[in-house]
């Protein structure tokens, strides 16, 4: 039954070539954890990956009861945290996953530097997994003052005012950032859209490419 | 259709299109080349990957029901003596930009020339170290100038955050660290339906009055009814309307708003 319709779908769809490129390949046993525990070193790559999955899932979750306005924002994360089942667990997630994923990022970078697994031919796939960590980074800081407590307030406006002390293009930045004059409203919708929408949309589009460019590419040998 | 077979004709095309086949490829080496027993993907190789973040996975729960993800009081624009802080992974910036040489006049050089200058490299680097050389210790500069930015913003890291929790030591004891003690306590909603919660806001952080929070640091619960009963220094006496078994709930809950340090004033 299970055959006759992967056979019919193949038929029409030819699903075959695209199973064979991304999932049966040949993984090489110097980054296989299983022969050399030294490998490790070679997981946190697909952990990054790993915890970013944890982080749109629990954001997803969040999304069903934060309030993006300055009147509501607060209070809806004190009640999904204080009062929804489990809402704690959902926000720690998303919380304490922030750091986890910018510590995995940081390993993985760390990792291929040291390797020098960014040499030829891999340049691009670099650059591709040096824009991930910016827009990671960003991720980040648009998160940080979705809660809007004094902490994420107060940090974003410092943020904001290192920004704007930039030379030339910093006040352009900063009205950019806070869509108006002060850290308010403006802000808070802007910030909520760019950690839901705008970056997450880049970061899956990079993330895409960074896959693609490894299967093409291979993994690199061992030192 | 038949052209791409006619080797004679200069230009060759990628199968029916007019897409012209190139000659020079980087075609991955063939996993056969490498050393050893390599696996499939899928399933092998995918399934240690699985138990590789299983571990991580629970190590990481753990860590989310440990600690519960903080969330302070509400923003108050108007609040002067917030000590700003950024997550911990901008620290190192912000540390940066304390430097004499790289704030005031000079802050260009914080904003602008140093992470340039360190990001811009990093994401070069694979055009700056060029060589084929691949091994960490045959690559001395490369290897030598990460290590000393990796100390560099380790060390930024740690005393921006040292400064912080010091600073944070020097703050007078108020509602910014206190947390609210049992707020599920029905005795939070009788504190809520009462006059209480006009002066001494809705989340014991204090309005016209003081903030409550950690106020079982310094009174018992007989304190705290004589002084709804009496009122004490601009707070009026009898401002608790409610039933005296309310009143009793009530300042037996606000006793248990504990901070876990002692007081130093006394009373």
């Amino acid at each position: 039954m299970l055959k006759n319709t992967y056979e019919w779908l193949d038929k029409r769809l030819d699903i075959t070539p695209m199973w064979r490129d991304i999932a049966d390949h040949e993984v090489p046993e110097h980054v296989n954890p299983a022969h050399h525990f030294s490998a490790f070193i070679y997981c946190f790559g697909g952990l990054t990956f790993f915890i970013v999955v944890i982080q749109i899932l629990s954001g997803m979750f969040l999304a069903l009861y934060y309030v993006p306005d300055i009147q509501n924002a607060w209070k809806s994360v004190d009640y999904l945290q204080n009062e929804i089942a489990f809402g704690q667990i959902v926000r720690g997630m998303h919380h304490w996953g922030a750091s986890v994923s910018i510590v995995m990022l940081f390993l993985h970078t760390l990792r291929v530097f040291f390797t020098g697994s960014y040499k030829h031919p891999r340049e691009f796939n670099w650059v591709i997994g040096m824009s991930i960590f910016f827009v990671m980074l960003g991720l980040g800081f648009t998160g940080y003052l979705l809660p809007w407590d004094n902490k994420a307030y107060f940090a974003t406006k410092v943020g904001i005012q290192i920004a704007a002390s930039v030379p030339v293009i910093g006040s352009a930045i900063a009205t950019f950032l806070q869509g108006g004059e002060i850290v308010g409203a403006q802000t808070l919708a802007r910030f909520f859209a760019l950690h839901v929408f705008f970056l997450p949309a880049i970061l899956l589009l990079l993330l895409g490419v960074h896959f693609v460019l490894i299967r093409r590419q291979g993994i690199s040998g061992p030192l | 259709m038949a052209h791409h077979h006619d080797n004679d004709k200069e230009i060759h095309y990628v199968g029916d299109s007019r897409v012209v086949q190139k000659t020079e490829r980087l075609v991955p080496k063939d996993y056969s080349e490498f050393p050893g027993k390599t696996e499939a993907f899928f399933p092998n190789f995918l399934l240690k990957e699985w138990m590789v973040a299983v571990v991580v996975l629970v190590g990481f729960m753990a860590l989310v029901m440990a600690e519960e993800p903080p969330l302070g009081a509400q923003a108050d624009p108007t609040n002067t003596g917030f000590l700003p802080v950024p997550d911990w992974y901008f620290l190192f910036l912000y540390e940066l930009l304390k430097f004499k040489w790289a704030s005031g006049p000079y802050v260009v050089v914080g904003t602008v020339i140093v992470p340039m200058l360190a990001f811009g490299s990093l994401f070069l680097v694979p055009w700056l170290d060029t060589g084929k050389e691949r091994r960490p210790m045959k690559r001395p500069v490369t290897i030598g100038i990460m290590f000393l930015a990796l100390i560099g913003s380790v060390v930024l890291t740690w005393v921006a955050w040292d400064e912080h929790e010091k600073q944070l030591a020097s703050l007078p004891k108020g509602e910014a660290e206190a947390k609210i003690v049992d707020q599920k306590d029905p005795a939070f909603d009788i504190y809520k339906n009462n006059a209480c919660v006009n002066c001494h806001g809705q989340k014991l952080e204090g309005l016209q009055g003081p903030p409550l929070r950690g106020v079982g640091d310094a009174y018992t619960p007989d304190e705290i009814i004589s002084i709804m009963n009496e009122g004490k220094g601009k707070m009026p006496a009898g401002m608790f309307q409610g039933t005296a078994l309310e009143k009793e709930q009530l300042a037996d809950w606000l006793a248990k708003q504990k901070t876990g340090r002692k007081m130093s004033e006394e009373q």
